[in-house]
């Protein structure tokens, strides 16, 4: 006959090793997938990965265009979704305690936030490749945009919510009207939380696939013409690695490398700096 | 409940009501607060102090659903008006709130704020008007090496004196000042009371306050509020040794409350 205690102390221990083999599950498979491409890809970089174009089959080269193009698209995407972001996400918590407006802008903004980004890709398919007749570089950075939009939006939202409210009280106390009291108290206050937003907005980006395919699709060669179609990392691994060919292969895995690379180092920066403003703020 | 006849008369409060809502925070108050002064407003939690106190800066109108009625008269002319522009209403009557609220920029950026605001100052002028206003808060000789450095870095006790630095720094006529020192420690605190004691000659204080020695120590006046109702108001003295009100005396002989 267990006593009381003891039944406790069994079921926190059972409990504890359900989770632990729960976390451990997880684990394994990140670990898995994050090994399988360090041994499948760090051999494959090299110099030329960085610094030649995507080859023909059988035949070497690098990435350089399809860098060059993620590049280019991923920061066109987060200079027009930002501005955009940082606005929508102030009014909704600044401005929006009162009227249907914000509450209803709210609403559609989280079913964007989940939309399948696909979706998206079609929808600016729909929309600007069929009407322009090609597609381009401006419709990879358009899609890739209305995808930062609302993760930005919210993130502003939750970070100026966290703003208290006597902040605000005491810059209007000094007779401050309310554009002021946002752009140099709340929004100064809130600041590092919402770069950080932006930062995990283009961590996401960067790995996108599905809305590129409709839109800036792929280029064999060096472009810069935004309103040609664009190399771009995450299609490039799309095509070398369903591809038959062993050098295509190869540079797929050191492209998906480059990508988990980067973004892992994106989400390091967001953390850093959001651990910084906690501690100042 | 009118003061003496030596004192001018800074702010005259006429049939106020405060509603949240349909709730009614503050009853048909009357009174009249001297200038140069602290006046004090004592009585336990939701009797209305607070209210009070944000009505004489129209905080409330951050709000929705909160209105007030009546007249608030600061040298005459009604506050409630419509035509009352808040901001200019909130450059003449400063606040400091319960906990410190330094922005998060420099000590010097965060004194700057206001003044900015409304006087276009040389940056020579600008840099006399911050060092007044921190002599004036007593924090000068503690912050003059570190004007450039953040004013969240400070403690408590320095920061809720920038605030207050922050707030002189405008220039206004009146100084509300909500629980200054509720979330300070005893030395702050005793800083703070001589501040108040210094900057009476220069505004027109009023504090609310939850300690009643506190009162006793820094206010003229008090009035002592409950549950909306401004139940007292009359000198510091005589509120505290010979009230006329057998509610005002229990509360302050600790009876109840």
């Amino acid at each position: 006959m267990l006593t009381l205690y003891a039944r406790r102390r069994l079921i926190n221990a059972i409990g504890l090793g359900i989770s632990a083999l729960a976390m451990l599950f997880g684990l394994i498979w990140l670990g898995w997938i994050l090994w399988t491409l360090l041994a499948n890809g760090l051999p494959q970089l090299s110099m030329a990965v960085l610094t030649q174009m995507t080859p023909p089959p059988n035949s070497t080269g690098g990435l350089l265009n399809a860098i060059a193009g993620s590049l280019m698209m991923t920061f066109l995407a987060a200079l027009i979704g930002t501005p955009i972001g940082i606005l929508a996400g102030t009014y909704l918590a600044e401005f929006g305690q009162r009227g249907w407006l914000a509450p209803t802008t709210r609403f559609i903004n989280d079913v964007l936030l989940s939309a399948p980004s696909i979706v998206i890709g079609l929808f600016i398919y729909e929309m600007y490749v069929i009407k322009i007749g090609h597609f381009s570089g401006w419709a990879g950075a358009l899609a890739l945009s209305i995808l930062v939009i609302p993760i930005v939006i919210r993130t502003t939202e939750n970070m100026l919510r966290l703003v208290p409210n006597t902040l605000r009280e005491a810059a209007a106390a000094l007779g401050a009207p309310q554009w002021k009291v946002i752009n140099l108290v709340t929004l100064r206050a809130a600041r590092a939380g919402i770069i950080t937003g932006v930062l995990l907005a283009v961590a996401r980006i960067s790995g996108e696939t599905a809305p590129l395919l409709f839109t800036s699709l792929n280029n064999q060669f060096w472009s810069s013409d935004m309103n040609q179609p664009m190399a771009n990392l995450p299609v490039v691994i799309f095509q070398f690695a369903m591809s038959p060919y062993q050098d295509w292969q190869s540079l797929a895995w050191a492209g998906a490398l480059l990508i988990t690379f980067s973004v892992l180092s994106l989400n390091i920066m967001a953390r850093v700096l959001f651990r910084q403003k906690s501690t100042t703020y | 409940m009118s003061v003496e006849k030596t004192v001018n008369p800074k702010l005259v409060v006429r049939d106020l009501n405060f509603y949240y809502g349909a709730e009614r925070a503050l009853k048909d108050i009357n009174l009249t607060i001297p200038e140069k002064m602290v006046t004090a407003f004592i009585g336990p939690s939701g009797c209305g102090k607070s209210t009070m106190l944000r009505t004489f800066n129209r905080m409330y109108e951050l709000y929705p659903k909160q209105k007030a009625t009546g007249e608030v008269l600061l040298d005459g002319e009604n506050i409630l008006d419509k035509k009352q522009d808040l901001n200019t209403l909130r450059a003449k009557i400063g606040m400091v709130f319960q906990k410190p609220t330094p922005f998060p920029m420099s000590i010097y950026d965060n004194i700057a704020f206001g003044a900015k605001l409304y006087e276009n100052l040389s940056r020579h002028d600008m840099d006399e008007r911050v060092e007044w206003a921190l002599r004036k808060a007593a924090l000068w000789t503690e912050a003059k090496d570190k004007l450039k450095q953040s004013g969240t870095g400070l403690s408590g006790g320095q920061q809720q004196r920038l605030c207050i630095a922050r707030a002189i720094a405008v220039k206004p006529q009146i100084l509300l000042l909500d629980e200054p020192t509720s979330a300070l420690d005893p030395i702050s605190t005793a800083h703070i009371e001589k501040l108040i004691d210094e900057l009476k000659a220069e505004f027109t204080i009023i504090i609310v306050t939850h300690n009643m020695q506190q009162a006793a120590r820094v206010s003229d006046y008090t009035a002592y509020m409950y549950l909306g109702d401004l139940i007292e108001f009359g000198d510091t003295s005589t509120v505290f040794t010979n009230p006329k009100r057998k509610e005002t005396e229990d509360y302050i002989t600790g009876r109840f409350g």
